[in-house]
């Protein structure tokens, strides 16, 4: 997927003079066709990066669309503050890049697993979460910020994830739920970010073979009201992310829901047990995936 | 009207502002009058692309009372200072006419000023930041991008009154010695009065290959002799009484 994502952006460099590329010393065999292409639209900052966040808000105010780029919590996290008051808050127009979704650097520890960033960036009013399932929905996130500016928080897995076609596009229109498999009309697995193969091999097992499966690539706090719509039509639904629940998707989905008692609605996430325990992401994904 | 005679009119509404509304950081504001007068009198003009940020928000009183005087808005607005449904919170505000950036956590001015300057070399950007402020490590991550990549239209104002929120600097976290520390980083540093019109004018105008660090020695609550260099005035509101003492002193 980050090669992918360094692709849309090098193609979309070609006409747009006003896309800007900012990278926190990382992106090693991947960012440098950009920079040797377009050495005036990047900028490798170094390591700092409260200061990465505040001069992407400095470049966004002269008119840029800047892509800050780093891995999991480093550009989020560590420079919560600078993205809350500088950028969210000042509604400009930059796309935090995380590479690194959930385990997927699972044997390099906590440091490099994004568990909570969800619940960071869905507390600030102006963000919009694009967390792509597969290369298509990178492509849709991707076309959906160049046309939409204003705060986005792009994650990322590291790996690329299987393509899931479905031949939705026809009846599909990025920000709203997407038909991945139909099954019956009131029983849903919602999906965000790469766990769309978890949902279909958990709908191939008896307690979910019901289960329509769906994928919600954006999200925010200003999509609760068009996305409580869209799922009105379910009794049940399942969600999964790869990242803890508290603070999560499954709470957003909760909160969307509201005092809504017709939905039943349960979630597979991450379990904080997770935290400080070593193996690679497979291992870790099997061990520690909870269904509540 | 020459820059003496405005700072009277800035301290004034300063002074009575803050009495009224009971707002801390009355000795912060008075500490940079003099140097805002400058800056917007000579260099961040209506018809220029120039810029200023404020990085020490706490400090927009003074701002916007520059702002007022030089009518980037009416005085009925600036009175709405810190009341409720009014635009001038009591950090700067790029809600108000003449503010870019809001602030009032600290660290946060100096890397947004270094963005604009990166992608905008033709216009020159003004930063101001405070003393304490200083201890902040996003100003050394910004200081170490702005060095290294020599942006020299970006000129940074440091408001050096030694005092700030709990302490005096030097018992804190001393900065000295500021002026190497800067040298070393890439600038170039000068050290000057902050409260002296002529040598503002000059030193903030001055072009320089190097990115430009000047340090103005300031007095905290500077113009009204009770309230200079003392901690208390970070905090408390003058009363009627210490209004007109201070306002017939000015």
């Amino acid at each position: 997927m980050r090669k992918k994502f360094i692709e849309i952006i090098y193609n979309k460099m070609k006409t747009n003079k006003k896309i800007f590329l900012i990278v926190g010393d990382l992106g090693f065999n991947l960012v440098e066709p950009i920079y040797k292409s377009y050495p005036k639209n990047f900028l490798n900052v170094g390591i700092a990066e409260q200061n990465m966040a505040g001069i992407a808000a400095g470049i966004a105010s002269e008119g840029y669309h800047v892509f800050i780029y780093s891995i999991a919590n480093f550009p989020t996290f560590r420079c919560a503050e600078q993205i809350r008051n500088d950028i969210d808050y000042h509604n400009l127009n930059v796309t935090i890049v995380s590479a690194g979704a959930g385990l997927s650097y699972g044997s390099l520890g906590y440091s490099h697993h994004a568990l909570q960033d969800y619940a960071l960036m869905r507390s600030f009013p102006n963000m919009e979460i694009i967390s792509p399932g597969d290369d298509n929905e990178l492509q849709d996130g991707l076309s959906y910020s160049f046309k939409n500016p204003g705060p986005k928080y792009l994650r990322l897995e590291k790996d690329n994830k299987k393509i899931f076609n479905y031949k939705w596009k026809k009846k599909y229109k990025f920000g709203g739920l997407r038909n991945i498999k139909f099954k019956s009309i009131n029983k849903a697995i919602i999906t965000t970010g790469p766990c769309i193969q978890k949902a279909v091999d958990l709908s191939n097992k008896k307690k979910f073979k019901e289960f329509s499966i769906y994928s919600l690539p954006i999200w925010s706090m200003k999509s609760k009201k068009k996305i409580k719509k869209q799922i009105s039509k379910f009794k049940k639904i399942l969600t999964i992310e790869n990242h803890l629940e508290d603070g999560g998707f499954s709470s957003w989905m909760r909160e969307v829901n509201g005092a809504n008692t017709n939905i039943q609605i349960s979630s597979m996430s991450l379990s904080s047990k997770v935290i400080g325990k070593v193996g690679s992401q497979d291992f870790l994904e099997n061990q520690y995936y909870k269904i509540r | 009207m020459i820059e003496s005679n405005i700072q009277k009119i800035i301290r004034k509404e300063i002074l009575t502002i803050t009495n009224k509304t009971k707002s801390p950081h009355i000795a912060s504001n008075l500490s940079i009058v003099d140097i805002l007068v400058v800056i917007y009198k000579y260099f961040v003009k209506k018809n220029n692309k120039n810029k200023f940020i404020l990085s020490k928000g706490h400090a927009c009183l003074s701002l916007y009372c520059v702002l007022h005087f030089f009518n980037y808005f009416s005085k009925k607005t600036l009175y709405t200072f810190s009341k409720n449904k009014s635009k001038l919170m009591s950090h700067a505000s790029h809600k108000v006419p003449g503010v870019i950036f809001s602030t009032g956590s600290l660290g946060h001015g100096l890397p947004f000023a270094a963005g604009k300057a990166y992608v905008n070399k033709k216009d020159n950007i003004y930063c101001l930041i405070s003393d304490g402020e200083i201890n902040e490590g996003s100003n050394w991550e910004a200081l170490m991008f702005i060095g290294h990549h020599k942006l020299n239209n970006i000129k940074i104002i440091l408001d050096y009154n030694k005092i700030q929120s709990l302490d005096f600097v030097k018992n804190v976290i001393d900065l000295e010695p500021l002026k190497k520390k800067l040298n070393s980083f890439g600038f170039y540093v000068s050290k000057i009065d902050g409260h002296n019109y002529k040598l503002l004018k000059s030193v903030i105008g001055k072009k320089t290959n190097k990115p430009h660090f000047i340090i103005t020695d300031t007095i905290k609550g500077k113009g009204v002799k009770f309230m200079e260099n003392s901690v208390l005035w970070h905090y408390k509101p003058p009363d009627n009484d210490q209004l007109n003492k201070a306002i017939k002193k000015l």
